[in-house]
């Protein structure tokens, strides 16, 4: 009973798991489009480091971001291991560089607990919050945060 | 979308369309064309406009439509001749008119005055046209009097808008046709409506009160086609109506009040007393099916016989079917034998069945027909008649551009197929690589084709042009006259969108600053109305436009006397004709001695240049003292694909648009110079331009190229600045498809957009503006950017 009244408030959702590094991250399945290999990018003059460039998907010109790099993780350069997530953020497209797509997570929203106050400044910008799945830790990326600001903002 | 508001959109479209149709008449009115067909396009158009405003109760947009189609309508019974005033009239009413629309599209208000002015100006026409005819014929001709209804039959009774066919006030029918002629009837007419006419939302009612206008009529409904109440179907049409009209009218004159419907009825025309060729000889096939079914369901409007009808006794007689009547007929005729003794459920059901049958039937003719009507409305739609337009469709610009997205991929995908299969060393006479060549010459058709799909005339951008010259003319009180030419020029509709502007500006400067008042032109010995040229043309896979004015041209003294006094060149700077002329493209250069409302608010022809240049394009200026002046700008087909340079900087590929590029050299060491610590010039020709590191501009490498080692390619910037910018390599010169960087990033500094090379890899559009602005002034922006 006490569950039914939880699920109906909770919402529950559908998270795609993904690992940078030895950490593990995810978002929510519906912002992701597809998900395939790294190729090669050409690279954007005067952008940030953690922008890897653009590819062709299909004929968009599609920018990557080296989510690691974002996150300030240390990141190595990318291979044909990597994988890039396609995730809509608002009206843009975007690709997100990972290390691997790990798993799909079936939760609901109350489990997700909110980021706690040791972690610096640019990890609590993109972490939404955090939660356990199986004794590991799951960070929820806040995507809208993950592009660059505009050039309006920065100048 | 509620549905009503998206019948609402379309009558807006629809609007735009008869308001165009209409101008373009009224102009040819004006060039002195009365050819009947012409003004009935005209008055066509605005009656339409009127009708459809009745639908949305657009008050304000029928008041005037009403007017203006009052005036129309006498021009169209030859009463008021067309005379120049009158077509001056009528064009500015075309413009209230279009104001109307569009206020009653945004739901904003109209010029009330105007609006009142243009009213009393063509009563004054109608009124002027009754005093002619008062006492010219005085024969007292009943159309002369029709917007009264004021003559003897019936029409009072049609006045009421009927809903639905079936409740068509059939008293009223009825009794009118009870009263007695009032003249000798000379015309006959059977009008039939079908189904479809209904559906189209045409109403007999307003048919009926047309054809009343053309003089005394007599009508007679015959409603012996209604069936029982229980088989009335509310979609179908049972009625028939037989007219007798008097007046001294044309068989077309009569035909043309049915034009919106007669293909969706039966109509037949005779001339009393002849052999009446009956019945729909063009509508018979396609309700053959339809009238077997409802003959054996067609019921008088007597309850006695429709209870008898269905009264279990009843004879199963009533519902066979004549056996020549085909496919509806098949499944109806089936239980025909069946015993006499029918219970009345299974009539009903029989019934019930036949009316489906009916519906099914019924609806292979509406298919059939549609086209036909479609076709019919196009060319309607089309040049006032005179040429048959081809059958156009309306796409949704969304599909095109997907469309044309896909057919952008499929090049590429081609290129890149050809590319590994010629690397897979497959000899070029293989059946692969043939067949990859025929695939080849496929593509760039298609491609070809789909890009013509968006291509557009120009017309829709010139047909807004004579409103505003006549406008501005009247501002400015000058005599003008337009003269278009070109109009049905193609260029891809991204290029049309943006060709407004610059043509507004440049005619409004032409009418403005070109032309002289009526006194100075007949000082000069000119005409009192100065002629602007509009014209469009293609010319070396580019579109040029040109706008050429007969005034006073450029007063060069004058201009470069303005020129030094801003500051703008040296007092002693030597400058040729057409410099000279071109300084009127210079920020801040405005010659008119007042500043108009108009023109000349000093943001004048160098933002038209600045707008052309961010296309592509590239204007510039002739003229001759006395004689006038001409501009022409040419812009590329599209915005979707550019000419460019393939070049290799930094061991990128970058695209340099090919309309910056003036010509590119190898330099030599000796030529290339350093100013300071780095910045680096190179001597073409005795002038020093600076030299542009392209790798290191962008941030791709660090140390700039060894100037010997590179190719140095000279490019003039949208400001008219010069510089050279120095790559590795040339690798060639193609058209690539443009892509935004800013849809799913943002924007770069100094690089314009992207495009996808036939490798399948992103490769980026230099935005040479930028980077010669850049390289003349090191923004520390580009640092705190890179900081985020």
């Amino acid at each position: 009973m006490t569950d039914t009244v939880t699920q109906s408030v909770a919402q529950r959702r559908e998270l795609i798991a993904f690992r940078i590094g030895d950490q593990e991250f995810c978002v929510d399945i519906m912002s992701v489009r597809e998900i395939r290999g790294w190729a090669p990018a050409t690279p954007l003059p005067r952008t940030p480091s953690f922008v890897k460039g653009v590819i062709n998907l299909r004929g968009a010109v599609l920018p990557i971001i080296d989510l690691g790099a974002r996150l300030g993780l240390s990141t190595s350069e990318p291979t044909a291991r990597h994988v890039i997530m396609v995730v809509h953020i608002g009206e843009r497209t975007i690709g997100l560089l990972v290390d691997a797509v790990s798993d799909i997570i079936n939760m609901s929203d109350d489990l997700v607990q909110p980021t706690p106050d040791v972690a610096s400044d640019q990890v609590k910008t993109f972490v939404k919050g955090l939660f356990a799945l199986d004794g590991r830790m799951v960070s929820l990326i806040a995507l809208d945060r993950v592009l660059p600001e505009t050039e309006a903002e920065a100048a | 979308m509620d549905p009503f508001e998206s019948i609402k959109a379309t009558f807006f479209q629809e609007c735009e369309e008869l308001l165009t149709d209409m101008e373009s008449g009224l102009l040819a009115m004006e060039q002195g064309d009365d050819d009947s067909e012409t003004i009935n396009a005209v008055f066509r158009a605005v009656h339409s406009v009127k009708g459809g405003a009745g639908a949305f109760g657009l008050e304000e947009l029928i008041r005037f439509a009403h007017v203006f189609e009052t005036v129309l309508d006498e021009m169209r019974s030859g009463k008021l001749p067309l005379t120049d005033e009158v077509a001056k009239v009528l064009l500015r009413a075309s413009d209230v008119l279009a104001d109307h629309v569009a206020a009653a599209r945004s739901g904003g208000g109209v010029d009330e005055g105007r609006t009142v002015g243009m009213i009393a100006d063509l009563q004054g026409l109608i009124d002027q046209d009754r005093a002619n005819e008062l006492g010219l014929n005085d024969h007292g001709d009943a159309s002369g009097a029709d917007e009264d209804f004021g003559f003897v039959p019936v029409v009072l009774s049609l006045d009421e808008p009927a809903t639905d066919a079936p409740d068509v006030d059939i008293a009223a029918l009825l009794s009118a046709a009870a009263e007695p002629a009032a003249a000798t009837p000379t015309w006959k007419v059977i009008f039939r409506p079908r189904a479809e006419m209904y559906a189209k939302a045409n109403e007999s009612a307003l048919v009926l009160r047309e054809l009343a206008r053309l003089g005394d009529v007599e009508v007679s409904l015959d409603a012996s086609g209604v069936p029982a109440l229980d088989q009335l179907s509310a979609e179908a049409a049972y009625l028939t109506w037989t007219i007798r009209l008097s007046g001294d009218k044309s068989e077309a004159e009569v035909r043309e009040v049915f034009e919106f419907v007669e293909d969706d009825c039966d109509l037949t025309v005779v001339r009393e007393g002849e052999a009446p060729e009956m019945a729909a000889a063009d509508g018979a096939e396609s309700d053959a099916s339809a009238s077997a079914v409802e003959a054996a369901a067609a019921a008088p409007l007597d309850l006695e016989a429709l209870l008898a009808r269905v009264a279990p006794t009843a004879e199963p007689a009533p519902l066979e079917i004549p056996p020549a009547q085909p496919v509806a007929a098949a499944p109806v005729a089936a239980p025909a034998p069946a015993p006499a003794n029918l219970d009345v459920a299974g009539l009903i059901a029989l019934a019930e069945k036949a009316s489906q049958d009916h519906a099914q039937a019924a609806q292979t003719p509406v298919a059939k027909a549609d086209p036909k009507v479609d076709q019919k409305a196009e060319a309607r739609a089309g040049s006032g008649a005179a040429t048959a337009a081809t059958p156009t469709i309306r796409v949704d610009l969304d599909r095109v551009d997907r469309l044309i997205n896909a057919v952008g991929e499929l090049v590429i995908q081609q290129a890149m197929l050809s590319q590994r299969v010629f690397e897979s060393g497959l000899a070029r006479s293989s059946d692969v690589a043939l067949g990859l060549e025929d695939l080849e010459l496929l593509t760039r058709e298609i491609q070809d084709s789909v890009m013509a799909i968006r291509a557009q005339p120009v017309k829709s951008v010139f047909q807004r042009m004579p409103r505003l010259v006549r406008e501005v003319a009247d501002m400015v009180g000058k005599k003008v006259r337009l003269v278009m030419d070109g109009e049905n020029t193609e260029v891809d509709k991204t290029v049309i969108e943006r060709l407004s502007d610059p043509i507004t500006h440049m005619l409004r400067n032409a009418i403005d600053h070109g032309l002289e008042t009526p006194e100075e032109r007949e000082a000069g010995g000119k005409g009192a109305e100065g002629t602007v040229r509009l014209a469009a043309l293609h010319r070396g896979g580019r579109i040029v436009i040109e706008v050429q004015d007969d005034g006073r041209g450029i007063n060069r003294p004058r201009v470069r006397g303005i020129a030094v006094t801003k500051g703008l060149i040296a007092e002693d700077a030597v400058l040729s004709d057409d410099e000279i002329d071109n300084l009127i493209f210079l920020p801040g250069f405005s010659t008119a001695d007042v500043v108009s409302d108009i023109s000349g608010r000093g943001v004048g022809m160098d933002v038209v240049k600045r707008s052309i240049q961010a296309l592509g394009g590239r204007i510039s200026i002739t003229s001759e003292p006395g004689k006038g002046s001409k501009f022409s700008m040419s812009l590329p087909l599209t915005l979707a694909v550019l000419d460019g340079m393939v070049v290799s900087a930094a061991d990128q590929t970058l695209v340099a648009p090919l309309s910056n590029i003036v010509e590119s050299l190898t330099p030599r060491a000796e030529d290339v110079h350093l100013i300071g610590g780095r910045d680096a010039v190179i001597c073409i020709r005795d002038t020093f331009v600076p030299l542009i590191d392209v790798g290191v501009a962008l941030g791709f490498r660090d140390t700039p190229l060894p100037p010997a080692s590179g190719v140095a390619v000279l490019v003039e910037s949208e400001g008219g600045g010069k510089a050279a910018l120095l790559v590795e390599a040339i690798q060639g010169q193609r058209q690539v498809v443009i892509k935004s960087l800013e849809a799913n990033y943002q924007h770069i500094h100094g690089v314009a957009a992207a495009t996808i090379l036939g490798d399948g890899r992103v490769a980026l559009i230099l935005d040479v503006d930028a980077l010669v602005t850049t390289s003349r002034r090191k923004s520390p922006r580009i640092e705190k950017r890179m900081a985020v």
